[in-house]
């Protein structure tokens, strides 16, 4: 058996002393795991090695770390494949997950950040009324659809390695968004129109979304956050129409426009277009406050007023024709892991095993179009109107205030929210990266 | 206990009480709790990991319940008396039975995905030892997605229920009375102990499995109910029973669901041969756990396996778009723990443990015989599983017997004062932590005494017995009890320590190996899934009884004779 070096980021909140790293060698097969050799240091050499962990199979997500550098589980991380990360030689360092604080070696503090977020989209079923007397008449489809989301162990990988959140530490983050997912996807529940719209306006919520591609690559359970983030996005922009007050809905709007105009990002149009374009009032202010930036680009000669201004390049037909393709479709075609076309994926040939270095098949490599019918869209394109009603559950949405008129025009430099914050949107403490308050 | 870690608190050591104290927040323990809850009472839920971590998240195949029309929960009943191998108390299962569907709906209320069929409705797939498609199912992470979602409903009721996540319990209190008057726990985060007063205390705190191994079952399933409750007198039940799965993968005892059977997989010996059709000409490949076990075992020591003491799970009989939408948890199991794309080739399998159909004795409203003590769940016995749990019966177990323990033990507390408890129990236990944390370095390790104690189970405690292997391992426990309390441990801090806990767990586990080997030696005769090579024949006139173990107050184990509640369901000779 192979001898395979674990560099093992040690910190005792008792000792005073601080973070260190910690080298132990183990003779363990190839194929065994991170976690095995963990457990091998702890039972043999330090049982003070703190990690939290318990089935070993990937199923209960206790064992989030990052090794190499990367998050993940450390009982489905191969220490061959681990090794493989690092130079030759070099030691396989295991390291708690990021964005949350430690509370000894590699056992972070979830609660104060993964749960808090969770517990901000209102994780629970908000039943359709009237609750039938035996089950919910839905399709398999839809029921297939949010296993996806369902699928999420809570491990906290992806929150381990959100660029967004690393930024906006009050982001509400890609696995509370995909938990989210699993109830607007759910034809049970009474209120999507009311979750996408709190969702929309949180000025941390699916819009602070980055497409950095991180959660994607750490999820050890294919749910893709990002992919049901980007769901979200588009039942909420498009089906229900939400305009949001960050303009998230019509930046994303602008950048689609542009590269269906122009075939490449052209940015001077960006901006006005996020806004409703170069005269629409609510542009004035954004285009104002971002002319020390513009004059400065000009100075170093990254852009000049005719480039600015006389935009030439056209679309090719290649992009007009991507375009007519997708738009022509008589129905979205979303990515799902558990709805399989298994004749598509077998012509790509994802489902083959992994080729030699014993990488998992990326989930959105398995994926295919699911038949999944578009969510109930609102009658005459209008959002249902999101009343309050009296008598069910004690749910946020409930509290919300009565959905505002259009947003007035916000000018950027004045942060200050013109729209009536939900309570539980209103300032987090300052030292927390906590999004929500649930009173415990 | 040493000096205490920076985060130790100031308030009194004493405040929680709650009405219903739940211990344990998987199925059994947040079904119970939900239950409590709605009954009124005050409840609080300890649990020494974040509950959706609890072992249920690992179950996967389904949960059964007669909610067909075309079905009855008679049928339902008596393939689960007859899956028990007639030692199932016939009343409980009947209850269990009845109940079924409508839990089935609540859960589906509360928002479990289930999967439907092409109608809209529930959808069902086969699974072994039931005579009709009654399992309901999310893919093959049915457990997951229940648990997750009660966690959503726990969190949702955060105000009437307050959850302790991470406090492992070390001791249950009696009080003066003789009564369960609540429980002592340690924070895990800082390593303070904390008395939990209650009126009525439930333990849903699991099954032992990691007194075994290999195992199916996680780390932290190491019997803490099971030994907490016998150690202040509770009655322990049908301890022998424990079920081998049939089909572990080889190398580390993971779990394949019987679901990938329930979908049309094949068992097949190293010749290829479908081998079931021998032991059980009608439901082949879906007969009951012990018998499919005991074929897979027969035909491997016979040498008919193949060289790594396996035989074949053959999944690619499953049509593989059903396979990717069904039992996606397994085609990564197979892909990340043995290289294997089920879809594609047969996966090597023997048979594995599983899970203890014995437990702490209860009735059906999961009263023991301590007053005040509830147990529900796998460290419970009703029992609704007698010598053989039938798959997707041990989901509707903790589900109906926690709530039924949650309401009972609610309207209880309304008839009850609060307890108090001297403080002397919280020094004692402090006093206990401490000396385990200053013990001298040079016993074995307690991972090296772990090791021991599962491979021998294994070895002379799995799917065939006889006298000699069970009382040679019997010997090896002993020793291991005496050897236990002199093991060393590294971790001597406060925050997260858990090379104490691990010593206590270890403590747990060989109360609870001795008792399984105590009722093992003492059932002589075959049935379900005790199989004794030197009493190979199920023999009613002498042993259709259940076998009751308790210490008195000693360290002894003693023996008593329950009987088996027969309601409509005589016992008949067991064929599949």
């Amino acid at each position: 058996m192979p001898d395979y070096t674990l560099r093992i980021r040690r910190f005792n909140p008792e000792s005073g002393d601080a973070a260190h790293w910690e080298d132990h060698t183990v003779e363990m097969q190839s194929h065994s795991s991170v976690l095995e050799a963990i457990l091998e240091v702890k039972a043999k050499v330090d049982g003070s090695i703190g990690i939290r962990c318990s089935c070993r199979a990937a199923i209960c997500g206790s064992c989030g770390v990052r090794i190499n550098g990367r998050p993940g589980l450390a009982c489905n991380t191969h220490l061959s494949e681990a090794a493989a990360r690092g130079a030759e030689g070099e030691p396989i360092t295991v390291e708690p997950m990021g964005n949350m604080p430690v509370i000894k070696d590699l056992i972070v503090d979830m609660d104060a950040v993964h749960w808090k977020k969770i517990r901000r989209v209102t994780p629970w079923l908000i039943n359709r009324e009237p609750v039938p007397e035996r089950e919910y008449i839905v399709p398999h489809e839809n029921m297939v659809d949010v296993t996806q989301s369902m699928a999420c162990i809570q491990c906290g990988a992806c929150v381990s390695d959100c660029l967004s959140m690393e930024v906006d530490p009050f982001f509400i983050g890609p696995a509370a968004l995909a938990k989210a997912y699993r109830f607007v996807g759910d034809p049970r529940d009474a209120e999507p129109y009311e979750r996408l719209k709190d969702l929309s306006e949180d000025e941390h919520g699916i819009y602070d979304c980055t497409h950095c591609f991180n959660c994607i690559d750490a999820c050890p359970k294919g749910v893709a956050p990002m992919s049901q983030i980007m769901r979200l996005r588009r039942i909420a922009g498009t089906d229900y129409e939400i305009e949001d007050r960050n303009n998230g809905h019509r930046h994303e709007q602008a950048f689609v426009k542009n590269i269906k105009r122009n075939g490449i990002l052209h940015e001077a149009d960006l901006l006005p277009d996020s806004y409703g374009g170069k005269l629409h009032p609510r542009a004035a202010p954004e285009l104002i406050e971002s002319m020390p930036t513009v004059i400065k680009a000009m100075a170093r000669g990254k852009v000049t007023p005719a480039k600015a201004l006389l935009h030439q390049h056209k679309a090719p037909a290649e992009v007009k024709q991507i375009f007519k393709t997708i738009e022509g479709r008589p129905k979205r075609d979303e990515l799902n892991l558990y709805v399989t076309g298994v004749e598509d994926a077998e012509e790509r040939g994802a489902l083959e095993h992994a080729s030699g270095n014993g990488e998992p098949t990326p989930p959105s490599a398995v994926a295919a179009a699911p038949p999944k019918p578009a969510p109930p869209a609102p009658a005459a394109g209008k959002p249902p109107a999101p009343a309050p009603a009296a008598g069910k559950p004690p749910a946020p949405a409930a509290a919300k205030p009565p959905a505002p008129p259009a947003p007035p025009p916000a000018p950027a430099a004045d942060k200050s929210p013109t729209f009536p914050a939900p309570e539980r949107l209103e300032s987090p403490p300052a030292d927390s990266a906590n999004t929500e308050s649930e009173s415990e | 206990m040493s000096a205490g870690g920076p985060t130790r608190p100031v308030e009194s050591p004493r405040m929680p009480s709650h009405d219903v104290l739940v211990i344990g927040a998987g199925l059994a323990g947040q079904r119970a709790a939900l239950a409590a809850a709605s009954a009124g009472a005050t409840v609080g839920i300890v649990s020494k990991v974040h509950p959706v971590r609890s072992h249920s998240v690992a179950a996967a195949g389904g949960i059964n319940a007669a909610l067909n029309p075309e079905d009855s929960w008679e049928s339902h009943a008596f393939d689960t008396v007859k899956g028990s191998d007639y030692l199932g108390d016939q009343d409980a299962i009947e209850i269990m039975c009845r109940e079924a569907p409508d839990e089935i709906l609540y859960l589906e209320h509360i928002g479990v995905t289930f999967h439907r069929n092409e109608t809209g409705h529930l959808g069902t797939r086969a699974f072994g030892g039931a005579s009709q498609a009654r399992t309901y199912y999310v893919a093959d992470i049915t457990g997951q997605a229940i648990l997750h979602v009660l966690y959503e409903q726990l969190m949702k009721h955060h105000e009437r229920l307050e959850r302790y996540e991470e406090w492992f319990t070390t001791d249950l209190l009696r009080d003066e009375h003789g009564h369960c008057s609540g429980a002592i726990c340690r924070n895990l985060r800082d390593g303070r102990l904390q008395v939990f007063d209650a009126k009525s205390v439930i333990l849903a705190s699991g099954g032992a499995g990691q007194a075994f191994k290999p195992t199916t079952n996680g780390l932290i399933v190491t019997g803490d109910g099971i030994a907490q409750a016998y150690r202040i007198g509770a009655k322990l039940m049908d301890m022998e029973m424990v079920q081998y799965h049939p089909t572990t993968l080889a190398e580390n005892g993971f779990l394949i669901t019987e679901g990938a059977r329930g979908e049309g997989a094949w068992l097949l010996n190293a010749a290829g041969e479908r081998f079931m059709e021998k032991y059980a000409p009608n439901k082949l490949d879906l007969a009951s756990r012990d018998v499919v076990s005991r074929a897979e075992q027969t035909e491997i020591n016979e040498g008919r396996g193949f060289p790594d003491g396996t035989v074949a799970l053959d999944i690619t009989k499953v049509p593989r778009k059903r396979t990717l939408e069904a039992l996606r948890e397994i085609v990564n199991i197979g892909r990340d723990f043995a290289g294997v794309d089920i879809t594609r080739e047969p996966i090597h399998i023997r048979p594995g443990m599983h899970y203890i159909m014995g437990g702490v004795k209860t009735d059906s409203f999961g009263q023991t015989n301590i007053p005040g003590l509830y147990a529900a769940g796998e460290v419970a016995c009703v029992s609704v599983h007698g010598g053989n749990r039938l798959g997707a019966n041990s989901l509707l177990d903790t589900l109906i017997f926690g709530r039924r323990s949650g309401e009972h033990a609610a309207a209880r507390a309304k008839t009850m004062p609060m307890p108090t408890t001297p403080a002397s129990k919280l020094a004692d236990v402090e006093a206990n932590i401490a000396a385990i944390i200053s013990r001298p370095a040079g016993g074995r390790r307690i991972a090296a005494i772990k090791e021991e104690l599962g491979t021998t189970m294994n070895r002379y405690c799995a799917v065939f017995r006889d006298a000699e292997g069970l009382a040679k391992a019997h010997e090896i426990v002993r020793r291991l009890k005496q050897e236990a309390p002199l093991a060393a441990i590294d971790d001597r801090g406060s925050v997260f320590n858990q090379d104490v806990i691990a010593a206590i767990e270890l403590g747990y586990m060989l109360d609870v190996a001795e008792a399984i080997l105590v009722g093992a030696q003492e059932r002589k005769e075959s049935r379900g899934a005790q199989f004794r090579t030197d009493f190979p024949k199920r023999n009613d006139d002498e042993w259709l009884k259940h076998i009751d173990i308790v210490v008195n107050g000693g360290d002894v184990p003693q023996v008593e004779y329950s009987p088996v509640t027969i309601t409509r369901w005589q016992p008949e000779e067991r064929t599949y």
